[in-house]
């Protein structure tokens, strides 16, 4: 299993992704925003989380444009998968291999902590060791992750199965952090082979880092 | 040629900077607000004197980049 990690100028999360994929025994390697093509071994890429190009503009509007990305999205088209994390997600919506988009926080707060999602789908790869309605607990830390679809979009993602996540609380009630649309915390495209969370997996991958579920969610993909 | 652009969240979109400031324009006591949105500026100076040429290019601009269509209008102002 190969996996490449996608790294623009500003992304931060790419070395705990890739201890977190070599942990559960993947060959990683990092992609650097320049280069124009992808390996054809590599089985996974991943966009992790971070801050390219510093948010200007709009979260992961100029990487979007990055030379990488073609390459990220041939690899998608092939068939191949493709899961982004956080500011990987809001590339993801930007490129539109993703629907809908990711606003700022609807109280306008970066938040970082602990948060339990609730499995809305495990008809796919990413989630495929969990059943519906489980629970996790997952690192949030985001400032725009305010998930927004329009009606349309929204019943589209329900009647493909592709909401992955919601936000809830430990007992599984909804529990919205951030203002998301219908507390949607992850989603796939229509394919189920391209993933995006706003959570980090790649952050609850040891227990005495307060919770190792991440590792289930990223074992699916393996 | 410069152009002058505005981009804001749709209409239906909630704007929360726009009500975060609207909330602090009432604690100043500015009663006759109705309602604020906050968006971006972008202002280029382009070597297209053609303007036609010109809007047809920075409309384009504002779908491939400037824009996220999906959550935000614009409005182009040229100016020469």
């Amino acid at each position: 299993m190969k996996v490449g990690i996608v790294q623009f100028p500003g992304t931060n999360c790419e070395y705990d992704t890739q201890y977190a994929f070599e942990k559960l025994g993947a060959e990683t390697s990092i992609l650097w925003h320049q280069e124009t093509t992808i390996a054809d071994d590599v089985d996974l890429v991943v966009i992790a989380g971070g801050f390219s190009y510093g948010d200007y503009l709009r979260s992961g509007a100029i990487a979007s444009k990055s030379p990488i990305m073609k390459a990220v999205k041939a690899h998608a088209e092939s068939g191949k998968k493709v899961l982004g994390i956080c500011n990987g997600f809001q590339v993801l919506t930007e490129t539109h291999m993703l629907p809908g988009a990711l606003k700022r926080n609807e109280h306008l707060h970066f938040i970082s902590k602990h948060h339990n999602l609730k499995v809305a789908s495990s008809s796919n790869d990413f989630l495929s060791k969990f059943d519906n309605s489980d629970v996790v607990n997952i690192p949030i830390a985001h400032h725009d992750g305010n998930f927004f679809i329009d009606q349309d979009g929204l019943k589209a993602l329900y009647d493909n199965d592709q909401v992955l996540l919601h936000y809830c609380d430990k007992d599984g009630k909804v529990s919205n952090p951030n203002g998301s649309v219908d507390s949607i915390a992850g989603i796939c495209n229509k394919a189920k082979n391209v993933f995006g969370l706003m959570p980090h997996p790649e952050r609850a991958m040891e227990d005495v880092l307060g919770s190792s579920d991440g590792i289930k969610m990223l074992e699916g993909l393996m | 040629m410069t152009a002058i652009i505005n981009i804001s969240l749709k209409n239906g979109v909630l704007d929360s900077q726009g009500k975060a400031v609207h909330h602090a324009l009432d604690s100043l006591h500015f009663e006759n607000v109705e309602d604020v949105r906050v968006g971006r500026q972008v202002i280029m100076k382009l070597t297209q004197e053609d303007e036609a040429k010109a809007l047809e290019e920075v409309t384009q601009m504002c779908e491939d980049l400037l824009a996220n269509t999906v959550i935000e209008d614009y409005t182009i102002e040229l100016v020469k």
